[in-house]
């Protein structure tokens, strides 16, 4: 096939199916912890983290993927304080990250062509440095998930419980959110800023619809995230419209689909 | 023979007002102790207090001998059911699953639950008469069969001390005494000590060895028949009681 004769178009392939992937793996969290606000939250603020790439002069995905985990780890942490709601600190850093990001960029002389990509993505623009940063932050964060999924589960169902046996629930929670916080920043280099939180609930979402039990929601999510990755990538493609808006729109399909079948 | 939970002039205040004021008990080995008052009475926050989720701004715990901050492993002697309400009925698990989350300790953090520790799990299943619903989905099981499901994950880990938090709450009167008389017959099998709360004092007057009625301070305390003749129970409830009847009326 002529689409996969390509480079940028292999390594979009590849793009596509590792952030979905991981993304649909890190969706089953935000949906059984609705994080999907927090998730929102992260990709807009982040904006603040590129534009501080983009006038140092490194990769705004270094700057971003700091930025992100810091506002991620900092919401976690006064949240578990008690002291203000998480869905109001969620809503300061959302509106405040991207003001930061708007702010820095106008510093920036001429016009800025990338910023375009990363707020509504290019997956076409993936570069193999890229996808080497992609592949480190899915072994972190698979890692992460694998080593405390059973007590990452007992945390979501039952915080009351873990805490009582000792686990560090806090600790755990913090750690979700870094991973949550690495995993935007993939995600928007795929689908942009605006549509990132799209990727990290659809996918669970229809897991979650379909199923009694974590197992399969977690097959099905990870289904999801990379057929709705391959098919947006293909409609990109062949209709010539964004492959941004594409997987999302394909996830999207999926989901309302999904209300024909039975749990 | 120290007591299994000792507690001393134990005072927990939130923002400078007392939420629990001069708490003193003693609890032995194989006691099955019911905590009551009225809603808000502070019952929860001393069982928050006794798991070390919590701490004391005055006086002093102790459990095996141990500060709750302090227990370290002997933790895992600890089993506890939290209140059903507060939880997500639609969350994806299966009856099993809810009963293994009761195995995990720090000392199994970022391991994989081993083939006797899942078995301790089904065992624990079975004591509470719900192996064959293993495979159900929890959140389609009845709220009696739930709490049974509660109890097993506070049981599969072998403990010597049981805390419940309002066991009865939201269960018809015969899943009640169905879910007490099976907690009664595996405190006795297992020489278990229980501490449960509850606000519905009927209830677990009937199964409980000493009752300890609190509302901030503890009003009265002793042996069920006791407690419930004593005047100080009104004081504590500030209504008066009739136990056939419930309320009577009151401030």
């Amino acid at each position: 096939m002529e689409i996969f004769s390509y480079a940028f178009m292999q390594r979009a392939f590849l793009a596509v199916v590792l952030v979905g992937l991981l993304c649909s793996t890190l969706s089953f969290f935000v949906v059984l912890n609705r994080l999907s606000f927090m998730g929102a939250g992260i990709s807009h603020s982040i904006l603040g983290g590129i534009a501080i790439g983009v006038l140092a002069g490194i990769n705004p995905l270094y700057s971003g993927a700091v930025f992100a985990v810091f506002v991620a780890l900092l919401i976690g942490y006064l949240s578990k304080q008690g002291k203000i709601q998480e869905d109001t600190l969620i809503g300061i850093f959302y509106a405040s990250g991207m003001a930061l990001g708007i702010m820095l960029i106008s510093f920036k002389q001429g016009y800025y062509p990338e910023l375009f990509s990363f707020l509504f993505g290019n997956v076409l623009a993936v570069s193999r440095e890229d996808l080497h940063f992609l592949a480190v932050v899915m072994v972190l964060v698979l890692l992460y998930l694998l080593l405390f999924f059973k007590e990452l589960l007992t945390v979501s169902f039952d915080e009351e419980l873990a805490r009582a046996s000792g686990l560090p629930a806090t600790f755990l929670y913090l750690g979700l959110l870094a991973c949550l916080a690495l995993t935007v920043i993939v995600a928007v280099k795929v689908v942009g800023v605006v549509l990132a939180s799209a990727l990290l609930v659809i996918p669970a979402a229809t897991g979650y619809r379909l199923s009694k039990n974590y197992r399969p929601m977690l097959g099905l999510s990870l289904l999801v995230g990379v057929v709705s990755g391959l098919a947006g990538l293909f409609l990109s493609y062949y209709l010539n419209i964004p492959s941004g808006a594409a997987i999302v729109l394909c996830a999207a399909a999926i989901f309302f689909l999904s209300f024909f079948a039975r749990r | 023979m120290d007591p299994l939970v000792e507690i001393r002039e134990l005072d927990f205040a939130l923002n400078g007002s007392y939420i629990l004021e001069k708490i003193n008990l003693e609890i032995e080995a194989g006691e099955m102790v019911g905590i009551i008052g009225p809603n808000g009475a502070g019952k929860t926050t001393l069982l928050r207090l006794l798991l070390g989720l919590i701490w004391q701004t005055g006086g002093e715990i102790k459990i095996f001998g141990l500060s709750p901050s302090r227990l370290g492993r002997k933790r895992e002697a600890i089993g506890y059911m939290p209140q059903r309400p507060a939880l997500d009925r639609r969350f994806p698990l299966s009856v099993l699953d809810v009963v293994f989350m009761g195995l995990h300790t720090p000392a199994t953090l970022g391991r994989p639950l081993t083939r006797e520790r899942r078995e301790k799990g089904r065992r624990s299943l079975e004591q509470v008469g719900l192996a064959a619903l293993q495979d159900r989905p929890f959140g389609e099981l009845s709220g009696g069969e739930q709490q049974r499901v509660f109890l097993a994950r506070a049981l599969c880990r072998e403990p010597q001390l049981l805390l419940l938090d309002e066991p009865n709450a939201g269960l018809d009167l015969p899943t009640q005494h169905h879910f007490f008389n099976l907690l009664q017959q595996l405190q006795k099998e297992h020489n278990l000590t229980v501490i449960m709360v509850s606000h519905d004092l009927a209830a677990i007057a009937r199964y409980a060895h000493r009752l300890v009625c609190i509302n901030r301070t503890m009003h009265v305390h002793g042996r069920p028949g006791e407690v419930l003749s004593s005047p100080h129970l009104e004081k504590a409830y500030r209504c008066e009681f009739d136990l056939l009847l419930g309320w009577k009326g009151g401030k």
